[in-house]
């Protein structure tokens, strides 16, 4: 009685186990690529070093030591150092893209909804605007604009001025620009605790309205509250707040806050470029819900605007917000357009004047390309975000 | 942009090429058989094309100067327009030559950049343009004001340090290139434009009305302006360097284009060491010996260069103040050639 044969084991050598060469391939391949990157870059500093060109980060230590036109936070050009133009560059960008971001959105929702309007009018309007300003290069937009803002607007001595503390020539414009003084923290808890408030009151709303069907008009009362709030307790607290009126001092105005002309022309550019192709976005999205949708809603009774914001908007936002998304990411990295005009960003600022003052180009634009990356990943995480709490849910 | 591609040439070169001596731009130049020289992006009289769309200025006449040195003849130059921002990356990364764009001597840029400085062809100083309309005579009425500067240059750093001493406040609009600098100036954007006085008064004249502005009599800066060359590569910078001496001789001993064929008989032992005909000037620096006979009769002198380009036979007619040679009570001071 022999053994019966045992089971087969695995017969095939190491080397031609496919999973075992798929791994051993991997491991040669990634080895590869870190060999190549290490080697470019010892490469790259020896020739560097060879060349005695500086490297390294000290210089982010060093005094600037030039002026800027607009800066966010305390900037001294005569103390503070290239790390805090980086920031300052870093805060005008976002400072830029926001505003672009907000009125962007707003525009392109409008002229999107235009679009599909049933007035001719409206419909035709916002489809020349799309096909205009969706086809000039962005470049040429910021510069148009720049030199109207710029050709249109009064020296400083013959200023358009408005209840004479609002400004408006060349050089920007000015307003007032607050003074907190003692107590006007109570504004700032005035503001907060009505926030709270208006929360709590739309949750009611929301409940009220899934159990019995009453609308409530959330939007109006909630603005009254955090609005009203803060004003009453403004003039309770006996109107701590004053302000620095800007004053025509020798040829140039002197205090208050200034929104500098570059600011105005980019951010407008920006905006209305960047809506052309929300618009379209948001066109396709409220086409992609099906006719009958609407068409349902309409039998309800319900009005148009509601049909809108409640059975629509809802729908299409899913097919909508990846689009909007590249946009967003878009308008960012156009900002850096604004070297065009001296707008002082982080494109300007860092890779441009902070490159010639201190001439490590390999640091200082990696640092550039790197602020824009987190920049990108960050707006695409927060918006992946939206767009997963918008998905449709349990189908 | 070009500035990024201008960077990221810089890390290919750097990373790529394996442990490249930095020797050797003479045998490359030679190799080409043209020179690549970096210039201005357009500052009339120093590098800018005129309406044939040919390059001209003082700093053009010096690219001329090496390449007629270097390969005998004027017109083998490539001209390489740079921004100010652009230009040092340029040089480091090896896309030119020499760069010849009314750069200022400083100690950072000599020391940090893996440059060197190889002379002074314009000692210059920082002056303000300002419109008449403003009603002042001097820079100490400038409190307050905003200027339109260009990017990258010294000028951001001294108007800072001027203000500062003058314990005055100023704002400043910083453009890319110096056409979007006076434009900015020419809208209103600004008070004043402060730069080199020597772009000043070929900014002025780029104006509508040249007569409604006016350059201030303040000089807040030295510019001491000069050819840069890579650190490292000695022959070269000596090439550059003695062409420069060479033309401000060429002036000290009155050899000019017209002449320099009678001078090549001269019996005068310094103009023969200069052309040639005695010593072996030529042949050290690793040149022909005829290489500054070639330099003057094709380019000329320091003086010619400077009276046609910026000088007297110029629209700008910049007097020569501290750019007459060091017998006439200027600064140009041509080491001696033997």
């Amino acid at each position: 009685m022999s053994n019966p044969p045992s089971a087969p084991t695995n017969s095939v050598s190491f080397f031609n186990n496919p999973k075992n060469r798929a791994i051993i391939f991997q491991v040669f391949a990634l080895g590869l690529v870190v060999f190549l990157a290490y080697y470019f870059a010892n490469n790259m500093f020896a020739n560097i070093e060879a060349r005695g060109i500086e490297t390294g980060f000290s210089f982010l230590d060093q005094v600037a030591g030039f002026g800027i036109s607009q800066t966010l936070v305390e900037y001294d050009d005569g103390s503070s150092t290239y790390s805090r133009v980086f920031l300052v560059g870093i805060l005008n960008t976002l400072l830029v893209s926001g505003i672009a971001i907000f009125f962007t959105t707003i525009l392109g929702l409008l002229i999107g909804i235009g679009r599909l309007s049933s007035n001719f009018l409206i419909a035709k309007l916002s489809m020349v605007y799309v096909e205009t300003f969706r086809n000039i290069p962005i470049l040429l937009q910021i510069l148009f604009w720049y030199n109207v803002v710029l050709a249109a607007l009064p020296s400083p001595r013959q200023s358009l001025s408005y209840f004479g503390e609002y400004f408006l020539n060349n050089r920007g414009f000015l307003m007032p620009k607050p003074i907190l003084e003692d107590n006007s923290g109570y504004i700032l808890a005035a503001f907060i605790i009505a926030c709270i408030g208006v929360y709590f009151l739309a949750r009611w709303a929301i409940k009220r309205h899934d159990d019995t069907g009453e609308e409530f008009p959330i939007f109006s009362v909630g603005g009254a509250i955090i609005i009203l709030a803060p004003v009453l307790v403004y003039f309770i607290a006996g109107q701590p707040i004053s302000s620095e009126v800007p004053e025509l001092k020798g040829f140039n105005f002197k205090g208050g806050w200034v929104i500098i002309p570059e600011l105005l022309a980019l951010a407008f550019a920006l905006s209305i470029y960047t809506a052309t192709y929300i618009a379209e976005a948001v066109r396709a999205g409220i086409e992609s819900v099906p006719k009958g949708q609407k068409e349902a809603a309409n039998s309800l009774g319900l009005k148009e605007h509601v049909i809108l914001r409640k059975v629509i908007l809802p729908q299409a936002l899913r097919v909508i917000i990846p689009p909007v998304i590249n946009q967003y990411l878009n308008l960012v990295k156009n900002s850096s357009l604004a070297t065009a005009i001296g707008y002082p960003e982080i494109v300007t600022l860092f890779s441009g004047t902070t490159l010639n003052q201190v001439g490590q180009a390999i640091e200082i634009i990696l640092m550039t390309m790197a602020v824009y990356l987190l920049f990108s990943i960050v707006i695409s995480l927060l918006l992946n975000w939206v767009n997963a709490k918008m998905e449709i849910k349990g189908r | 942009m070009n500035r990024t591609k201008i960077a990221l040439s810089l890390t290919a070169a750097l990373a790529f090429i394996p442990m490249v001596s930095s020797a050797g731009t003479l045998e490359n130049v030679i190799k080409k058989g043209e020179l690549n020289c970096g210039v201005s992006t357009g500052i009339p009289g120093f590098s800018a094309t005129n309406s044939k769309g040919v390059w001209e200025g003082i700093d053009v006449d010096f690219c001329k100067a090496i390449a007629s040195a270097v390969l005998g003849n004027a017109d083998k130059v490539k001209y390489i327009p740079l921004t100010a921002k652009e230009r040092f990356t340029a040089l480091q990364s090896g896309e030119i030559d020499v760069l010849v764009r009314s750069s200022t001597w400083t100690s950072s840029r000599d020391t940090s950049l893996g440059l060197n400085f190889a002379g002074v062809n314009y000692y210059d100083g920082q002056g303000f343009l300002i419109n008449k309309k403003l009603g002042i005579s001097s820079a100490k009425e400038l409190d307050g004001a905003t200027f339109c500067i260009q990017a990258g240059t010294t000028t951001e750093l001294n108007l800072t340090d001027y203000f500062k001493s003058q314990k005055m406040e100023y704002k400043a609009v910083t453009y890319d290139t110096s056409g979007q600098t006076i434009d900015g100036f020419k809208k209103g954007r600004c008070d004043a434009v402060t730069s080199d006085a020597s772009q000043l008064y070929g900014l002025r004249l780029k104006m509508d009305d040249p007569n409604s502005v006016m350059v201030l009599p303040e000089i807040i800066s030295k510019e001491p302006l000069g050819p840069v060359v890579r650190q490292g590569d000695d022959d070269w910078f000596n090439i550059v360097r003695w062409t420069l001496f060479a033309a401000l001789e060429a002036e000290e001993l009155g050899i000019t284009t017209a002449n320099v064929d009678a001078q090549m008989k001269s019996d005068n032992p310094s103009v023969k060491r200069l052309l040639g005909t005695s010593g072996d000037a030529g042949a050290s620096l690793g040149l022909d010996a005829k290489w500054a006979y070639t330099m003057i009769k094709q380019v000329g002198n320091y003086g010619e260069m400077f009276d046609r380009n910026v000088g007297k036979d110029s629209p700008l007619n910049i007097d020569r103040g501290l750019n007459k040679l060091w017998n006439q009570g200027g600064l140009m001071y041509p080491m001696p050639i033997r």
